[in-house]
């Protein structure tokens, strides 16, 4: 199963083994991850699920499509690497990722 | 609080999904009882109305967290079980079958159930609700690309399964009693936008139609209206609205008006053992200075988080910025705030010609929602707003030449 790290916006990492298929931000809600609340529940309507891809990753997640970029924009937090977390497949490719966490989101 | 203490919570959905979730975040160490009487743990009612009913997903894909969180949490579940009562002088639980279960701590997470339609012929096969998966199923089965579908209620549910099931290939009819679809949630040109955009795609809303029977032989074959009309049918879906699960808490003796009435922190005040959480329970708003019953998947979720707090004897009020979204065919409508009490209301963006414009509603001029129909920055720039008071002009507000970035700047 892919591995991801979550860092939050204190520099503490949590590693999660997150099945294929899944979202990013589903890993993170069935692992008791703060920082990604994923409050619409995947209908990229909230925004609570925003990170931050760490730069070697951003490459393999791709960037946001025009609706996640309309809904980050208006985060102060926002980033070059932004996505919303549960637009994020995970993949046998994404074994490894890396994505930070806003400290907005806590 | 010990390692003996006994949460229990009634109902397993939103609310008890995130009040699980937080209480062991907020460190509770005793044991946690679930009881529900549905079959599933906790899944995603919104994809029903919207993603599910197309077999885009599976109940699998619906759940809220896979079973194993919940083994991790150490949660206990009593699946399939209905609470009948509660006995506050003995702090325990009765089921159906006389069991008595002791709690410390109780939770109600009862929900909401879908108001009934109570006319003649209404127990005809063909003729659904939809509020829970096996609603769900019992619909997907009636859906018969070229066939005709008739949904009673132009509430958001309605409209949204109207959308779904056109895009399956059905001729689908919409009666709506009032007026005008979504009354309840929205101003009149909102409303009209609406209306022309479901009849774009291909559907006909009727308006001040009132059912008043159902033909059929054993399936339903049309609805007959009090104005004398008959709609053809396959399939029926009434969305209608919804009625709190108060029972319980009326008969223990806790206050109920519309909800169960609780404070900020979510307890009631008649009992600080007991909290209510989400679509069962009434909260005093202190952005809206009134008592508010929300039946939103964020309100259940938020709320769960201070009623969490609260059972481990911390202090967290609720106090959030409603919101809620709906999708019907391309469209994202998200709304921030309450529309249900406004003296003023302007649009920004072509509400006439384009899928795309926001709704600002105002009360003696201060902004207290903002309906957005594929805005996805303005709905996070009002809730920003109505988060933290702000208040643009309407003139400023409805000015589509000033680009978001620059009403960002207007508040910051
Ligand atoms: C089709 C549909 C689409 C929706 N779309 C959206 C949307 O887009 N956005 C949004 O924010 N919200 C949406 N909602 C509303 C949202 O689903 C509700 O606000 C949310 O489910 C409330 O959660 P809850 O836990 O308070 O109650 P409920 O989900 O109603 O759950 C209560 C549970 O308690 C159980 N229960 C009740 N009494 C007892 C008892 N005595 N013993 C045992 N069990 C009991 C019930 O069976 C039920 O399982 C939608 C709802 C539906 C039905
Ligand atoms: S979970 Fe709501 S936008 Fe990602």
């Amino acid at each position: 199963m892919p591995l991801i790290t979550y860092i939050d916006h204190k520099g503490n990492a949590f590693e999660a083994d997150v099945p294929v298929g899944d979202s990013v931000m589903q890993g993170a809600v069935d692992n008791m991850i703060d920082g990604i609340i994923g409050q619409c529940g995947g209908a990229c309507a909230c925004a609570t699920c925003h990170c931050i891809v760490e730069d070697a990753w951003f490459e393999k997640t791709g960037p946001a499509s025009d609706e996640e970029k309309l809904m980050l924009e208006m985060s102060s937090e926002m980033q070059d690497n932004s996505r919303l977390s549960c637009q994020i497949e995970v993949t046998d490719d994404l074994d490894g990722l890396v994505v930070h966490m806003p400290q907005s989101q806590y | 609080m010990n390692s003996d203490s006994i949460a229990v919570i009634i109902g397993g959905s939103h609310a008890a999904s995130q009040l699980i979730a937080s209480l062991r975040q907020e460190g509770w160490i005793g044991r946690i009882l679930v009881i529900s009487d549905e079959k599933q743990l906790p899944y995603h009612r919104p994809p029903l109305s919207k993603t599910y009913l197309s077999g885009e997903k599976t109940p699998e894909n619906l759940l809220i967290r896979k079973p194993a969180v919940y083994e991790k949490l150490n949660v206990k579940w009593l699946l399939e079980t209905h609470v009948e009562s509660i006995d506050r002088a003995t702090k325990s639980v009765v089921l159906g079958n006389g069991e008595r279960l002791k709690y410390d701590k109780l939770a109600l997470c009862t929900g909401a159930r879908v108001k009934k339609l109570a006319i003649a012929g209404s127990n005809l096969s063909g003729i659904h609700y939809l509020r829970n998966l096996s609603d769900a199923e019992a619909i997907k089965k009636d859906i018969k690309h070229g066939g005709r579908a008739v949904i009673i209620g132009g509430g958001y549910i309605g409209l949204e399964t109207a959308a779904l099931l056109r895009k399956m290939g059905m001729a689908v009819d919409v009666l709506v009693h009032s007026s005008r679809v979504l009354r309840r949630v929205t101003a009149g040109p909102v409303s009209d936008f609406f209306t022309r955009l479901h009849s774009q795609e291909g559907i006909q809303i009727h308006t001040r139609e009132k059912p008043d029977s159902f033909e059929g032989d054993k399936q339903v074959e049309s609805v007959i209206c009090a104005s004398g009309k008959r709609f053809l049918a396959d399939l029926v879906i009434i969305g209608i609205g919804v009625t709190p699960n108060t029972e319980l808490a009326e008969a223990c003796g806790l206050p109920v008006d519309d909800g169960i009435i609780v404070d900020e922190f979510c307890a009631s005040e008649e009992d600080r053992d007991i909290v209510a959480v989400g679509d069962c329970a009434k909260h005093p708003s202190s952005i809206y200075n009134r008592f508010l019953r929300l039946e939103s998947v964020p309100n259940a979720s938020e709320q769960a988080m201070s009623a969490a707090a609260t059972m481990c004897g911390k202090i967290k009020p609720y106090a959030v910025v409603p919101w809620f979204w709906s999708d019907q065919y391309d469209i994202k409508l998200q709304m921030a705030g309450l529309n249900d009490d406004y003296d003023q209301m302007v649009i920004r963006g072509d509400i006439d010609n384009s899928r795309s414009f926001v709704a600002w509603y105002f009360l003696n001029g201060k902004l207290v929602a903002a309906d957005c129909v594929n805005r996805p920055q303005e709905f996070r720039l009002a809730q920003q707003m109505l988060k933290n008071g702000i208040n643009p002009s309407p003139e400023e507000l409805a000015d589509d030449n000033l680009g978001v970035k620059q009403l960002l700047e207007l508040i910051e």
